[in-house]
């Protein structure tokens, strides 16, 4: 019955994602932003909102905030005014945040997904804007009380928001990827969800399909992973469609995911409407963003991902799979460029890079940086490999461990010392094919008379007496044309 | 504009001031006042005037992002009407309730 009504219903997703910036110090005042520091240990009279305190901006918010904006194709403002959120709570000791309201630092970009292969989704985005956090506030672990660590307050945060044009729960886990792999490509957010460095509220509705008209609204917050953020869409989606099909109308309202229950529940306080007062920040000038100060930071823009995604594909010929996997991180993405500059064979770097390569730092946990290999030795092994010098196995299960074990040896006295120096036998090929079919003329002769699987035989006979160097399609092809 | 008994609860629930219910119209004539003192600005041609929200706006000198300790975790706490050796302490505000 479920199927039947959800296929009614079209849904209809925003997200709002709180991108918590990797700056050294507070947006407003010169606190640390460490994470993960003793409670109430990075204060100061600003950041506790005692009377008499004035802001003072870190001007590497607005980089980042622009970095991330033309990343994301946005128009940046040149006139920016933060204004103040005025609100009562514990963890907010000012009583205000100070954010930016009628004047966002960029707006009017998107975010193309790759939904399936070679299928995209763009997603508008209405607005990036720069404002600042507010503390910590723990319910659970006091029975009396609730317990408030000010250290969070004042980290500089970006929000961006989508337009409701998210129509999947995986669509919005797609984004949210997206734009976690965007602020760490440009080192501007560690993009931890789980630590809460990046934090997402859905907007959530439902209409009947075919319909242009947007549903009432819910917002569901507390979801700290992708995966949770996933699992409360599709479970509003389901919710809402059955509230509907049963004639009741959907409250907007403010949800919290409850991770154990997989569900979402209504939050009440006793607080009337919100009402937010937002006004211009009067303790700070507006901030002007000079056309020189845009292409500054252009310049300074690293590849990103969608177009190292495009060069993986349409120019090196990758799969979208292979591609993904690569450009999943910068540093990966980076050194396989490098790789592939020392070697034309790019099907193979991307195998290595997959293979040996990720599963040895796998199995330590450990970045690409931290490889003991070059990407340039590497590319060494893999030409030599095509050369015929040494067969793919012997590379992989001999050469590979054992050049790990002794990172500074060069790749010829490494080879010396595994006996597999004898340099490249596809010279030796012909000649070796014809000594080969020579020694089996009862085989040769079953071969002709139609038994042609012996082919592997011999394929065999030349693997064990090259050790498995000869390329495989060039002593195939010399083989058929002796036989036949 | 006239400030009537609903805006006066509304402002004092949003300030998150107490009153005296008994001397509501003594604060209404009060406000009311205040908003009629102020009205005479309503007079100045502000036709196709840009509203000025800054009187310098030469922009915001950035400062360095560089982290300066300024008050140590005592201090922090010191004046803290409730708190233990970590956290400054408040009542409860968030329940849990079904849906």
């Amino acid at each position: 019955m479920m199927n039947d009504v959800i296929t009614k219903y079209e849904l209809v997703v925003g997200l709002e994602v709180h991108a918590q910036l990797r700056t050294q110090s507070k947006a407003f005042c010169s606190d640390s932003t460490d994470f993960g520091a003793l409670p109430n240990t990075l204060l100061s009279p600003i950041s506790m909102g005692h009377p008499g305190t004035l802001p003072r901006f870190n001007g590497q918010v607005l980089e980042y905030g622009i970095l991330l904006g033309l990343a994301m194709n946005c128009k940046i403002r040149e006139y920016n005014e933060f204004a103040r959120k005025n609100y009562f709570y514990a963890d907010l000791p000012k009583g205000y945040q100070i954010t930016q309201h009628l004047t966002p630092l960029a707006y009017g970009g998107y975010l193309d997904l790759e939904c399936e292969e070679g299928k995209n989704r763009r997603v508008g985005i209405t607005r990036i804007h720069m404002e600042e956090d507010a503390g910590k506030s723990i319910h659970d672990q006091d029975p009396l009380d609730t317990l408030v660590d000010l250290n969070r307050c004042g980290v500089p945060l970006l929000e961006i928001v989508s337009e409701p044009d998210l129509r999947t729960a995986r669509e919005a886990y797609l984004y949210l990827q997206e734009i976690r792999r965007l602020v760490r490509y440009l080192e501007i957010c560690d993009g931890n969800m789980e630590e809460g460095s990046l934090r997402c509220d859905a907007n959530i509705s439902v209409r009947p399909v075919g319909s242009t008209e947007f549903g009432a609204k819910v917002e569901v917050k507390n979801m700290n992973s992708m995966r949770h953020v996933q699992k409360a869409i599709e479970y509003e989606y389901q919710r809402q469609c059955e509230a509907v099909e049963r004639g009741e109308r959907i409250v907007s309202e403010t949800r919290s995911f409850d991770p154990q229950a997989q569900n979402t529940f209504a939050l009440r306080s006793k607080e009337a409407a919100n009402d937010y007062r937002y006004f211009p920040e009067p303790d700070l000038p507006p901030i002007l963003v000079t056309p020189s100060v845009i292409e500054g930071i252009q310049s300074k823009m690293p590849p990103l991902p969608a177009a190292l995604m495009a060069q993986f594909t349409q120019e090196l010929g990758l799969s979208a799979y292979d591609a993904g996997v690569l450009c999943d991180q910068k540093e990966l993405a980076l050194w396989f460029l490098t790789l592939i500059s020392g070697t034309n064979h790019t099907k193979q770097a991307a195998n290595w890079t997959m293979g040996p390569v990720k599963t040895w730092l796998n199995a330590r946990a450990l970045p690409i940086s931290d490889l003991p290999i070059s990407a340039v030795s590497l590319a060494q092994l893999i030409n030599a490999v095509q050369e015929g010098k040494l067969s793919h196995h012997q590379a992989v299960q001999q050469v590979w461990p054992a050049w790990l074990e002794q990172p500074n040896r060069n790749l010829q006295e490494l080879l010396k010392d595994l006996g597999l120096e004898g340099g490249t036998v596809e010279d030796d090929l012909p000649a070796l094919v014809q000594e080969v079919l020579a020694s089996m003329p009862a085989k040769v002769q079953e071969y002709r008379d139609g038994k042609k699987g012996l082919l592997a035989l011999f394929m065999g006979e030349i693997m064990k007496r090259t050790g498995g160097r000869a390329q495989p399609a060039r002593a195939s092809a010399l083989l058929q044309e002796a036989l036949n | 504009m006239k400030v009537n008994l609903e805006t006066l609860e509304r402002i004092t629930h949003l300030a998150r001031l107490e009153w005296d219910p008994d001397r509501a119209d003594a604060m209404l004539e009060d406000m009311n006042r205040f908003l009629e003192y102020a009205r005479v600005l309503d007079q100045a041609p502000t036709e196709g005037v840009a509203p000025l929200v800054y009187m310098n706006e030469n922009g915001l000198p950035p400062r360095e992002d560089r982290v300066i300790a300024e008050t140590n975790h005592e201090e922090a706490l010191m004046n803290a009407p409730s708190k233990d050796s970590d956290y400054f302490r408040v009542p409860k505000v968030l329940k849990k309730s079904g849906g």
